[in-house]
């Protein structure tokens, strides 16, 4: 399992590159490989400017069938989410986004989950698994 | 921070986007090509993204709103080159680029501009 900072405009790149490698190199199809870094780079983005800052994990995964799959957790220790539900709809936004953030990325992977509590930060995980 | 050159050829600002950009990135861009459209009057912009991997909700919010500030300054926003696997993503994350010509690739987005389709 790698694990990757985030904590500027240049580690959301980065997480976005190390995605795309790992999802590739583990047999993803490029519109597979674009969706999960595309919800990777929107994950990213709100753990840095929600959850001020945290970390990135890139992890490989295998179902019990046989199919790999990319697993990424995004942690922070921000101020968290006090409706959970409510910030998974569309156009939900908390700041000057689209609202399409998180509910976007859950349409773009294959299973998604949120915790958060108020004051205890966020951790997003999503898994992709190849076809 | 990346700076992405802007190229005017004739009435019209060429922007070819060849790095994986960050947010910081795509702001400067936006001042950068509002400034030129005020110094050079150009009529119209082609934003090439044949290169990008990835627009999520942040840079296809940026790109429409690049769209929308050159028609202040009556001139014409065409974005080419989209990848399919990138169209594919925006349809499915939700998002439309509401009021953003786009074209297969930049001679035909010359073409709109020049109102010959």
């Amino acid at each position: 399992m790698d694990e990757l900072p985030i904590q500027s405009g240049d580690d959301v790149v980065r997480v976005r590159q190390h995605v795309r490698v790992t999802a590739a190199e583990n047999g993803l199809s490029l519109v597979d490989q674009t969706k999960l870094v595309t919800a990777a780079s929107e994950l990213a983005r709100n753990t840095l400017v929600h959850g001020g800052g945290g970390v990135a994990r890139v992890e490989v995964v295998k179902s019990p069938n046989g199919r790999t799959g990319i697993k990424l957790h995004f942690t922070d220790e921000g101020p968290g989410i006090a409706d959970v539900d409510l910030a998974l709809q569309d156009g939900w936004s908390s700041s000057t986004g689209l609202g399409l953030g998180l509910s976007g990325s859950r349409r773009l992977v294959d299973e998604f989950e949120l915790n958060s509590k108020p004051g205890a930060g966020t951790t997003v995980v999503v898994v992709k698994w190849s076809r | 921070m990346e700076q992405v050159p802007i190229v005017k050829i004739g009435r019209t600002l060429f922007v070819s986007i060849q790095v994986d950009l960050q947010d910081e990135s795509v702001l400067r861009l936006q001042e950068d090509l509002a400034d030129r459209l005020a110094a050079t009057g150009a009529s119209g912009v082609i934003i090439d993204i044949t290169a990008v991997e990835i627009v999520d909700s942040f840079i296809g919010r940026m790109l429409t709103m690049i769209g929308s500030i050159s028609r202040l300054f009556d001139a014409r926003t065409v974005i080419v080159g989209m990848r399919p696997a990138v169209a594919i993503t925006l349809t499915e994350l939700g998002l439309s680029m509401k009021g953003v010509r786009t074209a297969l690739n930049a001679e035909k987005g010359l073409e709109i501009l020049n109102g010959r389709s």
